[in-house]
């Protein structure tokens, strides 16, 4: 997994790539509450996840419940196939708010 | 053409999963499914990996896992072997999706992605066994 984090028009973009797994989802979760810590808007870019797992997965859930407590904008963008797959299997596509592009979501 | 058995052995660790994956991905496109279904294959077989990882070994014990696939007329069959303390079956129970929490999504994704999956009897001297299969079209045969 690679990742970087970035500032642009107000918000934080968490980018992240390769396989989101077991191995390092606990990085994932370092960075997103790192993330939804420090800014008001953090965007999450997983156009280059190629897999994500139930426990990348529960680092997505956790980050976006700590946001929504702590009254920060939390959104999803450009969700490739592979990660959209998972996301529908547990129904949080209809719980995360998700963009299309990084451009709906600044 | 039906290909043999495939086994894998490997240390119950996170660090092993990576090439877990790839072989059975690998097995399931030779077995015929198409790269959805392969993708599906994959991420119940790394979740319950996983869940034998976290919950059978848990932090306090470590050992092997044994990854057998097996092609058969119309399905993939995949069996999980460790050697860990036995789980309750009863207790393992994929959590309500409408409750939205981290964690406990592994084994509602297993059953979701796969037309059955159960603990069957281990061989005298392991811990547990996780049968899960697929139901594939079967690889493309030639003629002649």
């Amino acid at each position: 997994m690679e990742h970087s984090v970035r500032e642009e028009a107000g918000a934080l973009i968490a980018a992240f790539s390769g396989e989101v797994d077991l191995e390092n989802s606990p990085k994932a979760r370092e960075i997103l509450l790192d993330c939804v810590g420090r800014g008001s808007k953090v965007l999450v870019d997983l156009s280059g996840v190629s897999y994500i797992d139930s426990s990348g997965v529960a680092s997505l859930v956790e980050a976006f419940q700590r946001a929504k407590k702590s009254g920060v904008d939390f959104a999803l963008v450009s969700v490739n196939a592979p990660a959209r797959r998972v996301l529908e299997l547990a129904r949080l596509d209809k719980v995360f708010t998700i963009h299309e592009t990084l451009a709906d979501g600044l | 053409m039906i290909r043999g058995p495939t086994e894998l052995r490997f240390h119950a660790r996170p660090r092993e999963l990576k090439h877990v994956r790839a072989a059975v991905k690998r097995e399931a496109l030779a077995a015929g499914c198409d790269e959805n279904a392969a993708q599906d294959v994959m991420l119940a077989v790394d979740e319950a990996c996983q869940n034998v990882i976290r919950h059978a070994y848990g932090p306090e014990h470590e050992g092997d896992m044994v990854l057998r696939i097996e092609q058969q007329e119309h399905t993939l069959v995949i069996s999980l072997l460790d050697f860990a303390p036995p789980v309750d079956p009863s207790k393992i129970k994929p959590r309500d999706l409408d409750d939205v929490r981290p964690g406990g999504l592994g084994t509602y994704l297993i059953q979701e992605v796969m037309d059955s999956a159960e603990f069957v009897e281990p061989p005298p001297g392991c811990g547990n066994l996780l049968r899960m299969v697929k139901r594939v079209e079967g690889p493309k045969r030639s003629e002649g």
